[in-house]
């Protein structure tokens, strides 16, 4: 057991405990808490059922009550344990409800009613999943075309991203012509202009084209990313224009270069913007809102944003859908967060 | 070859092969292309679809934004609006005093840019401070770094949308906080009705959404301070805090200064995770530009596109500043880093 601890407690280098390693240890604990914990929360309530949602204070863990099919009652019946006048408990099932009175039957003996006060019972429960929050959506809401239309959209930008910012930052690291760095002057400097600072007369040129209310709408205005351009082209510049000459010596054609040469070559910086292209536009929220009109068309943000800003929030189906829209970024989490940190520490983009 | 190797191979087969067939395809009319206009056409068919998308969806919105600020009316398309001058910033700019949004004629707008600089002011305060005490943190010698360093950015990664629900839902009235407070003996309270918390809440949730990402550059500068520096200041018995203050801090100032500006220039465009958090209410109190100018041009009944457009070119002239201030601060950086 002593030496778990020592084991624990032992730090490199050997030196000994300072109260800023005190600090330090508390600092990550409370940041795992903190950053863990409200997507944790929400994995936890959103197999509760609404009845469990509504209350307060609220359990740590998911409970389900336990019903049972009652002879002469069609519908299976919730259980409650009863506190009788006589001082004994029971378990019975509610009939129905007046005010603050109930109509509870024992299962055991179905005919007689028992009137009880509420205040003298609780639901009997146990831990259980209300996995019907993730199915029901499906069935109810729309749920299935935004994740349709969200998958749609991130796949096809981020296709169409890889192709056209890597056939630019082609043209911009391996080509000398007139205007070059005049481009990339131009594609870096738009870095500076936000969705937020173009909103309207983008829309008006997106509703010209012909592009209003359709996903593709949402894909193209995203696709040209200067940091996609950028990224590409300083990696592209690292491959040696000697084994282009060479390939250009074998009778290759330009596109065959960049296709069976530059492309494969560029495959690490392709992974990198793959990795983020996908992250940015299954998040995409402001240019879809504005976009896309038509229910059907919603991607999984802005449904998710419909369904929260209603009257009467469903709490349960939200909380079921936000972590199932949560799904492929925790994924990217898992598997690919160490290219985004290193992306991000080497280049400084996001 | 087992079955699953085999249906991987397949699959991808199946994937590749179509690729790869189109890819040669399309080699044919280039090869008469490139035969025709030399390597310099080959670079213009390169660089055409990216920049075509790029000018018809940056460029063209771009420029045209400055008329579309000088016209009025609700069309969208730019033929169907009158021509009207300066009036719409002359309106946005209408104020009895720029420090009280109430005698302001557009007094949205106005409210928009208080909350907006206050919301810049104290945010950018937080972010820098947390993210430097957690670079600091996982910089010191701790046994599984890169986990650590994983904890703190994993919120970076989710949708704005995703983080705004995650906290709504904590924040509310049967939510995880009011079972915090109820355990210690506290009322329950609705934090997002008040305007104060309101408040808070939009600052320290877009503080836990981003600071992973400020925190991973910050990391990188502290990283590359060299080590002798600090094993010579041991060496000589200095003091922890004059160690920070004289040789971490001034070595970590390039990167200070670039996390500063960028996080300056996102804050200045707030919108995603605070509209879905508290929708910029109660009220007013959390309503920013960017939910302002979206309000204005789409959502809002009285919609009125030329203003928000106006508005949205204030904005854009502010992030330049912010962003040639980057350009500055990252040359001054790379300059010092050259000497060293």
């Amino acid at each position: 057991m002593s030496g778990v601890a020592t084991f624990l407690t032992r730090r490199r280098g050997g030196r000994g405990w300072h109260w800023t390693d005190v600090v330090s240890w508390l600092w990550l604990a409370g940041g795992l808490v903190i950053m863990f914990g409200p997507a944790v929360w929400l994995l936890g309530s959103s197999f509760k059922t609404p009845a469990q949602l509504a209350e307060f204070p609220p359990t740590i863990l998911p409970y389900v009550s336990q019903q049972a099919t009652v002879e002469g009652h069609d519908k299976p019946l919730t259980l409650y344990r009863v506190k009788l006048p006589d001082g004994s408990t029971k378990v019975l099932a509610e009939v129905r409800r007046i005010g603050i009175v109930a109509q509870m039957v024992d299962p055991k003996a179905p005919n007689e009613i028992v009137k009880v006060n509420i205040a003298n019972r609780e639901p009997v429960r146990e831990i259980g999943l209300a996995t019907e929050n993730y199915t029901e959506p499906f069935v109810h809401f729309d749920f299935l075309r935004y994740l349709r239309n969200s998958v749609f959209v991130t796949a096809m930008a981020t296709l169409i991203t890889l192709l056209t910012n890597s056939m630019a930052a082609f043209a911009l690291s391996k080509y000398r012509f007139r205007g070059r760095d005049l481009t990339m002057l131009l594609i870096v400097g738009t870095l500076m202009v936000p969705l937020s600072v173009i909103l309207v007369p983008l829309y008006s040129v997106v509703s010209a084209v012909g592009l209003l209310d359709s996903l593709w709408g949402v894909i193209l205005p995203t696709v040209a990313t200067p940091t996609g351009v950028f990224l590409l082209r300083q990696y592209m510049l690292t491959i040696p224009d000697e084994l282009l000459d060479a390939a250009r010596m074998d009778n290759a054609s330009e596109w065959q270069i960049y296709w069976r040469i530059v492309l494969p070559l560029a495959a690490p910086a392709l992974a990198v913007l793959a990795i983020f292209s996908v992250v940015w536009r299954w998040n995409d929220f402001l240019w879809p809102l504005v976009v896309l009109s038509r229910k059907e068309l919603y991607t999984l943000q802005v449904g998710l944003n419909t369904y929260a800003g209603q009257l009467n929030v469903q709490w349960h189906y939200i909380l079921a859908m936000t972590v199932v829209t949560m799904i492929p970024v925790v994924l990217v989490f898992v598997f690919l967060q160490r290219y985004i940190t290193s992306g991000i520490a080497g280049t400084g983009l996001k | 070859m087992t079955a699953a190797a085999m249906l991987k191979a397949w699959t991808g087969a199946a994937l590749a092969a179509p690729v790869a067939w189109l890819a040669s395809v399309v080699n044919v009319p280039l090869k008469s292309w490139q035969r025709a206009t030399g390597t310099g056409g080959m670079a213009a068919f390169f660089l055409a679809p990216n920049m075509a998308i790029f000018g018809i969806f940056v460029l063209v919105p771009l420029v045209i934004n400055f008329f579309y600020s000088a016209t009025s009316g609700t069309a969208y398309f730019l033929q169907d609006r009158t021509y009207v001058g300066l009036e719409q910033y002359q309106r946005l700019l209408d104020c009895g005093s720029y420090l009280d949004p109430a005698t302001c004629r557009e007094d949205l707008f106005w409210k928009a840019v208080h909350n907006t600089g206050l919301f810049v002011v104290v945010q950018v305060a937080l972010m820098t401070i947390v993210s430097i005490a957690t670079a600091l943190i996982l910089n010191r010698e701790i046994v599984g770094r890169s986990f650590w360093r994983a904890v703190f950015f994993f919120p970076v990664l989710l949708s704005p949308v995703v983080t705004g629900l995650i906290w709504r839902w904590i924040l509310q009235r049967q939510g995880l906080l009011n079972l915090i407070v109820h355990d210690m003996g506290g009322e329950p309270y609705n934090w997002l009705t008040d305007r104060f918390w309101a408040f808070a809440a939009a600052v320290s949730v877009s503080v836990w959404a981003h600071m992973g990402f400020y925190t991973l550059i910050l990391l990188a500068g502290l990283q590359a301070i060299p080590r002798d520096l600090y094993e010579a200041a041991e060496m000589d018995g200095t003091k922890p805090a004059r160690i920070f203050w004289r040789i971490t801090l001034p070595l970590l100032m390039p990167n200070l200064l670039v996390v500063i500006v960028l996080a300056l220039i996102r804050a200045v465009q707030i919108f995603d995770e605070v509209y879905v958090l508290t929708g910029g209410g109660p009220g007013t109190s959390t309503l920013y530009l960017t939910q302002y100018i979206y309000e204005i041009g789409f959502a809002s009944l009285l919609r009125n596109p030329g203003l928000a457009s106006a508005a949205s070119i204030l904005m854009g002239l502010v992030l330049v500043v912010l962003t040639l201030l980057q350009l500055q601060v990252g040359r001054r950086g790379e300059r010092k880093g050259a000497r060293e």
